[in-house]
């Protein structure tokens, strides 16, 4: 079973890949590079050492922003959807940040927060931040009531209720929220770096655009997918361990 | 407080057992709708009182009051005496759809109740484990309930609601999602747990064939708004063999007797 599911990912990749391999030789445009050639410049870029420089400066918004994502949405989450008062106060809030065009706000954020780490941070916490609030407090809100009943007719106190019944029972929604929620923030990093100062990846890609280096380009933009593909699986082994039930199947069937 | 034991005896209503629970003019309404009106019943203990009516009459209601899960609107339940102002540690309740936890183990499951209650960890679970093993589960303790049929979840939650040895158990139509075979050895082994616990167990069902097989006494209720409009307490069928009962004069006459009241009120 995990073989099969193995070769298949491997054959999807290889679909992929080839696909690119092929439009970049037809060429479809001239500012479209192979999957070779942009392997080549990745393989290049890591050799000398300029891509870990540049994600040195890139995760630094993105791991901040991220984290305070990932806790304050949470907490924000739970708190709207054990109390109707706080839905009613901060849902559109976060309604409306979810659908604000991000990119043509940002000139507003640079002229209150300047050019610096600051303004990066919001960018990826107005990305991340919408959807882990949303799902989070959506999930407590459907938390089936006859097991919150179970916990009250068992004495639990509210405590004990939220931790060991609200929480795990929302766990895999606030997980699917936390994993759409850091892929919108590695986009929101990209954004940030392409649209405020060009540095880490953002600055590979913005100059190497400017130089017609397009493996390059590519190569960089591949980096970074690669980097969250690999954060989202992190992610789901953590749910793994964390919720081990879940992962079995939920027991309503 | 004296304990008697009433299970093979065979004396009138008038006799009137020592209560373990008391229900005094208890009225429910939501919002303009009355769910409950001015509603009062005994339940004798360590006896197995049914609540039986067509849907809609409030059955599973009365027992959420009881149980302290939902407040009266007006009126009184006592349970040893004392009145109920919430859940407490008197009573454990068998739920429909069981409400098990989906991510814990059979053995968490069963011990969630003494969980919840701060038991240390080796000790709600040696409990735990006495009671799977009597409700016939031994080596499924750490099995998943998805992994379970449905007649074995609701012998999960039985146990849960056994290990915490609280005198009341409420039962919430608790044999309605199990198919026909189960439920009939379930019904044999409530027999056995009444006969041999003595405990006071409120058990709701709206299967007359099921209430007049395991009831000391068959509360019937009316609907729009609810009401006691009967009780019918079976005198011999205790004493017989549980494979007997099915057949007794007694219990298909009762049976019949309750479909007559009854069909009016079904549409």
């Amino acid at each position: 079973m995990t073989h099969r599911s193995l070769i298949l990912k491997l054959l999807s990749a290889a679909i992929v890949f080839g696909a690119w391999e092929i439009a970049g030789r037809i060429p479809i445009s001239f500012a479209f590079p192979t999957f070779i050639d942009s392997m080549a410049a990745l393989f290049a870029m890591i050799a000398d050492g300029s891509l870990f420089a540049a994600f040195g400066e890139t995760l630094r918004p993105l791991a901040v922003g991220v984290a305070i994502s990932a806790f304050f949405g949470i907490v924000l989450g739970l708190w709207i959807g054990l109390s109707g008062w706080f839905d009613w106060l901060f849902s559109p809030i976060f309604v409306v940040m979810q659908a604000a065009p991000l990119a043509a706000l940002i000139p507003l954020l640079v002229m209150v927060y300047g050019i610096g780490l600051t303004s990066k941070v919001f960018v990826v916490c107005i990305m991340a931040m919408p959807v882990i609030v949303l799902n989070t407090a959506g999930a407590v809100r459907n938390t089936p009531a006859s097991l919150k009943e179970m916990g009250r007719a068992f004495l639990g106190n509210r405590r004990d209720i939220i931790l060991k019944i609200v929480i795990p029972a929302a766990s895999p929604i606030i997980f699917s929220g936390l994993r759409l929620g850091v892929s919108a923030g590695f986009i929101g990093a990209i954004l940030a770096e392409l649209k405020i100062t060009p540095t880490g990846v953002g600055d590979i890609i913005t100059y190497s655009r400017s130089v017609a280096d397009y493996p390059s380009m590519y190569a960089a933009i591949f980096s970074i997918i690669v980097l969250a593909v690999l954060f989202l699986n992190l992610l789901e082994r953590l749910e793994h361990t964390l919720f081990r039930g879940n992962i079995r199947g939920y027991a309503s069937d | 407080m004296p304990q008697t034991d009433l299970a093979g005896t065979d004396e009138a209503p008038a006799d009137a057992p020592e209560l373990a629970v008391t229900v005094r003019g208890v009225s429910k309404n939501y919002g303009s709708v009355e769910a409950l009106r001015n509603l009062s019943l005994d339940f004798p203990r360590g006896q197995l009182t049914a609540l039986l009516g067509p849907s809609g009459c409030g059955k599973t209601t009365l027992l959420k009051i009881i149980a302290g899960l939902l407040e009266p609107s007006a009126g009184e339940v006592r349970v040893n005496g004392r009145p109920v102002t919430g859940p407490g540690p008197d009573r454990a309740f068998v739920f429909q759809d069981f409400a098990l936890l989906p991510w814990a183990t059979v053995l968490r499951n069963v011990a969630f109740g003494l969980e919840l209650r701060g038991v240390a960890r080796a000790e709600r679970e040696a409990i735990a484990e006495r009671y799977i093993a009597q409700v016939g589960l031994s080596g499924f303790e750490q099995s998943y309930p998805h992994e379970l049929s449905g007649g074995m979840r609701q012998r999960v939650g039985l146990a849960r609601a056994l290990s915490v040895d609280a005198e009341v158990l409420l039962m919430d139509e608790p044999f309605s999602a199990v198919d026909e075979q189960t439920r009939r050895k379930f019904q044999e082994d409530l027999l056995g747990l009444v006969a041999r616990e003595n405990k006071t167990f409120i058990f709701v069902t709206h299967s007359i064939e099921e209430a007049v097989y395991v009831s000391d006494q068959v509360a019937i209720l009316l609907p729009r708004p609810s009401r006691v409009s009967e009780i019918i307490r079976p005198q011999g069928l205790r004493t017989k063999d549980v494979a007997n009962i099915r057949r007794d004069p007694e219990y298909l006459d009762i049976v019949d007797r309750i479909w007559n009241s009854l069909r009016s009120y079904v549409e």
